[in-house]
């Protein structure tokens, strides 16, 4: 007999787990949520997914073949499809395409290939991007459409848009000619309040000003973020991701939330709107759970997670913008290697962490 | 806490770190009873089958041998004995191909057998065991060549004489088998559960402790029931309940790991780096106390196993009871050859195991499962891919390691970096690499990493050898001088002129010259006493600038007078140690470049006196640099 020569060391048994199923199953887990917002938001959503995975995966084969190594393997990972569709799901389904190509070139070509490639990026490469456009077209990136619910668009003279105008809207960026912005655009629910509270006006006043407010936070948005959760779990029982940082993640939003809001129920948001607002779930299972650019250790996560949560909460209440997963992610990812450090696990007989 | 005190009569269970699910595949190989494997033509018995020293054969070509009959002693203590597992002529003691990841050739000792398998003489069986003295029966265990059967073995003998000052509490029985494939631990607890519990029986006389617990995966309810019974009746005939337990517990590899049983068994961890023993716990294989039995209520020596052949690989997968040195093809061949897609021949299970290139090795103590496996049960991972650093290493890890971080630094060739992530913790269970979603080859890189760092550390040992030698030399020659300069002294004196009326000035004189005398006695005394960490700095700090003992030479003229008056006592004392002492030649060209480190580094440094402090410091950082240059006075030093 003679085996085949090459791969010498043991384990000898098979690989159980690769890039690009735990990639697969992110898609997979994006599915529910990505219905729902098309569901309430029209097929901006769609044709924008559709627009950035092309964008992604044409710049990663590039960026590959200038770095003179093979495209296909790095295409085949699904990684760059990743980000592209979570790029996609965090803009806005009115953006124009050429935000979208900048956006995603920025985060393919500059955040994660200069830095190496895949496992290199020490920024999530779809926040990055996200934040990129929100600093430099901070309009375009801040322009929603309304929730596709009766009640509202009726209340509010708004009106949704179809396949036809919405891909005329991203691709030439004229609106249908008996629309104008104000007929199709509104604020988003964490905008609105914001707003509304520098006006001085009292929570119960802002929820009872429009129709705009569901059970939780806005009509819409909290059903986006539940079907969001529901994939979160999935990759939670698929061992996709682990618990620690989306737990933390919210445990830390909600906390710093509920502090505030027992002490002034009035002028600051309850802990329930702040979680069904924005993209607190979608950040929490999706976006912070990028194993690249988070934390390893277990305590760690507890902590990257945690921290996440209460800047979202500081930037939401005090900060320049309505909603901050992207520049917490981002910001915490600077500081996950030093939290790593500080959280290395007790070693098996020994007495304590090294 | 609450629950072993709701549940007196139920031992709790504890849980190591990470661990996974694998399937576990037994079903292949454990459906019948095992076969014993047929008696091969040549049986090649390899002299060392157990870690420490080897054995020395005791047997020439064209000796007539016996079942039974030592083939080769031990030599020191921590070796074990071979003997031949059946009788015929030997043919050869020469080195063969054996079972080693390394796969390379080891002296072996080759048995034409005769086919009439007649014992030779054995010792006398020692059924009143609990009579005997405990080193009699591990001295019998020795001379049987007991070694660990789970795959370290490691001598038994050794292990079962942890000394008096670690008094041990708890025997336990590794009956975990949580390797996929692997039955023969299960097949054994099945048929001989007696025997296991008699060898539980002896080695608890021999340690004399009253607390024995067997720990068995719930995936072998056979062997759990069979061998609880087996206890049950031993416990009964003893008259002490309780005193054997055998312990269910869940499925979960490495639950077999030694360190990960005694967790789950008794919430303890063998420290770091340490021994079961320091924590009162002996831990042995199902299979050795199988062994022990054999050896001590019958006599017999450690001359056959249980050995599982499985794997889609082969034709027909089972247990055998296999003679000590009979070929891997010979059992492969009795379970119906190869099937045709044939991966790899493996050694052990297939998270653990080794592969071997070819199947005519022999069947060792150690070896406990020869795995044919196909493409699809051991697929080529393929090339791998970057990490992204998932984490799921991590959190399977069963030492609770950072294996991600392992592996950038070994990577890196990092070696204090993966010294410092406890690198020499992990026990290469390869849970890591199973779940890396890369493909990441990491126990491959933990033992380069570990390979590395042994071949580092035994330079450095090399180095701080020669630097050791280096300064009692220095010390002896200091010391010569010494005894020579007051030899003259006192010879001087006794020529001096006596009386005289110059008397009164005489006297002072000498007195003066006393004075003097005592002076300089005391500054090389002192000098000897800073000499050895004075040395250790100064030879750091040579091998840190490697320039300045150039500039330094003794015979340009070193900067600072210090130095300046060391360096000429230093070249007196050349002269002075050749004349006094026969010395061979070669010392010198060495002999220059120490002494111009030794005076380098003085002009690096304040003084002398600041330096003793500094010395280990120093020496430590530099010393893999400066290993090279250590090489050339440990070298004369060997010939001097």
């Amino acid at each position: 007999m003679q085996a085949r020569a090459g791969f010498i060391s043991s384990p000898h048994a098979a690989r159980v787990n690769s890039v690009d199923w735990v990639m697969l199953q992110v898609c997979l887990a994006l599915v529910p949520g990505t219905l729902a917002l098309v569901w309430f938001f029209g097929w901006g959503v769609l044709i924008n997914m559709a627009l950035a995975v092309v964008f992604a995966v044409v710049a990663e084969a590039l960026v590959m073949k200038v770095r003179g190594r093979p495209a296909l393997p790095a295409i085949a990972d699904y990684s760059a499809v990743v980000t592209a569709l979570l790029f996609a799901l965090t803009i806005p389904p009115t953006l124009p395409w050429w935000l979208t190509l900048l956006g995603i070139l920025f985060a393919i070509v500059i955040v994660k290939q200069l830095y190496g490639g895949i496992g290199y990026n020490p920024f999530n490469p779809a926040m990055a991007g996200y934040v990129f456009l929100l600093i430099s077209y901070p309009v375009a990136t801040t322009t929603w459409l309304p929730p596709d619910v009766p009640a509202l668009l009726a209340a509010q003279d708004l009106v949704t848009l179809s396949f036809m105008d919405s891909a005329r809207l991203i691709f030439t960026g004229a609106l249908p000619a008996e629309h104008t912005w104000d007929a199709v655009s509104a604020a988003t629910p964490l905008d609105e309040m914001r707003t509304l509270l520098d006006q001085g006006m009292t929570m119960d006043e802002i929820r009872a000003s429009s129709p705009l407010w569901g059970l939780f936070g806005g009509r819409g948005w909290e059903w986006v973020a539940f079907w969001f959760l529901l994939g979160g779990l999935y990759m939670l029982w698929r061992k996709v991701i682990t618990w620690q940082i989306p737990v933390a993640f919210l445990a830390g939003l909600m906390l710093a939330a509920a502090v505030f809001w027992l002490l002034d129920p009035q002028s600051y948001p309850a802990p329930m709107l702040h979680l069904v607002s924005g993209a607190a779930v979608l950040g929490a299972f999706f976006i912070a759970t990028d194993p690249v650019s988070a934390c390893t250790t277990k305590r760690g996560q507890l902590v990257y997670g945690f921290l996440i949560g209460v800047t979202i909460y500081v930037i939401r209440t005090w900060g320049g913008y309505p909603d901050a997963v992207a520049f917490s992610v981002l910001l915490l990812n600077i500081a996950a290697p030093m939290i790593d450090h500080y959280t290395q696990p007790r070693v098996f007989g020994q007495k304590r962490s090294a | 806490m609450l629950f072993s005190v709701l549940n007196p009569h139920r031992e709790r269970l504890w849980h190591f770190h990470g661990g996974i699910h694998l399937p576990d595949e037994k079903a292949l190989s454990n459906a019948g009873a095992s076969v014993a494997a047929p008696l091969p033509t040549q049986l090649v018995v390899p002299l060392q089958q157990h870690i420490g020293a080897p054995s020395q054969a005791c047997v020439g070509v064209g000796d007539q041998v016996k079942k039974g009959q030592v083939l080769a002693k031990p030599q020191g203590y921590v070796s074990a004995p071979v003997h031949a597992p059946s009788s015929g002529t030997v043919v050869a003691v020469e080195p063969r191909q054996v079972p080693h990841p390394s796969g390379l050739s080891a002296p072996c000792v080759v048995i034409a057998t005769d086919g009439d398998d007649v014992w030779g003489e054995l010792p006398a069986p020692l059924p009143d065991f609990a009579q005997q003295d405990p080193a009699e029966l591990r001295e019998r265990i020795r001379l049987s060549g007991i070694v660990g059967m789970g795959g370290a073995s490691f001598p038994s003998s050794v292990k079962l004489n942890p000394g008096p000052d670690q008094p041990i509490e708890t025997l336990i029985i590794n009956g975990a088998e949580c390797e996929p494939y692997i039955t023969c631990d299960d097949l054994l607890m099945r048929e001989r559960a007696a025997d296991i519990v008699d060898g539980i029986r002896v080695m608890l006389h021999i340690l004399g402790t009253q607390r024995c617990l067997v720990g068995i995966e719930d995936n072998k309810p056979e062997a759990l029931a069979a061998m609880r019974e087996a206890a049950q009746q031993a416990n009964e005939q003893d008259g002490a309940a309780g005193r054997i337990k055998v312990m269910e517990i869940p499925t979960l590899y490495p639950s077999g790991g030694e360190k990960q049983l005694i967790k789950i068994l008794t919430g303890k961890e063998v420290p770091s780096h340490g021994i079961p023993a320091q924590i009162g716990i002996v831990c042995q294989n199902v299979g050795t106390a199988c062994a022990v039995a054999d050896a001590v209520l019958r006599g017999r020596p450690l001359i056959e196993r249980y050995v599982t052949v499985t794997g889609r690989g082969v034709g027909k997968p089972q247990n055998y009871r296999v003679r000590i040195g009979t070929p891997a093809a010979d059992l492969v061949a009795a379970s119906g050859g190869y099937t045709g897609a044939l991966e790899k021949l493996v050694v052990g299970g297939p998270m653990m195991g080794f592969r071997i290139d070819s199947d005519a090795v022999p069947i060792t103590k150690a070896a406990n499962c020869l795995l044919a496996l196909t493409p699809g049960e051991s697929p080529d991972p393929g090339e791998p891919q970057p990490c992204i650093r998932c984490g799921r290493c991590a959190e399977v890890c069963p030492a609770n390691l950072l294996p991600q971080q392992l592996y950038w630094h070994a990577r890196a060739k990092d070696l204090d970096k993966v010294q410092d992530y406890n690198l020499f913790d992990c026990i290469e269970c390869g849970c890591c690499a199973v779940v890396c979603p890369s493909h990441i080859p990491l126990v491959q890189y933990y033992r380069f990493a570990k390979t590395e760092s042994w071949a580092r550390e035994r330079e450095k040992r090399a180095a701080e050898h020669a630097r050791e030698r280096h300064a009692a030399k220095e010390a002896r020659l200091e010391r010569l001088e010494r005894e020579k300069k007051a030899k003259m002294r006192k010879k001087k004196e006794a020529v001096a002129p006596k009386g005289g009326k110059d008397d009164d000035k005489q006297a002072a004189i000498k007195a003066a010259r006393e004075r003097a005398a005592a002076k300089k006695r005391e500054a090389p005394e002192a000098a000897a006493q800073k000499e050895a960490p004075e040395q250790n700095a100064a030879e750091a700090g040579a091998a840190a600038g490697a320039e300045t003992p150039k500039v330094a030479a003794p015979d340009g003229k070193p900067p600072g007078a210090q130095a300046n008056a060391k360096t000429q006592a230093k070249a007196a004392e050349q002269q002075g140690a050749q004349g006094a002492v026969p010395k061979p030649v070669p010392d010198d060209g060495s002999r220059a470049v120490d002494e111009a480190k030794a005076a380098g580094a003085e002009t690096l440094g304040a003084g002398p006196d600041e330096r003793p402090g500094e010395g280990s410091d120093d020496a430590k950082q530099p010393s893999a640099a400066s290993s090279t240059e250590q090489e050339r006075p440990r070298a004369s030093a060997g010939r001097g």
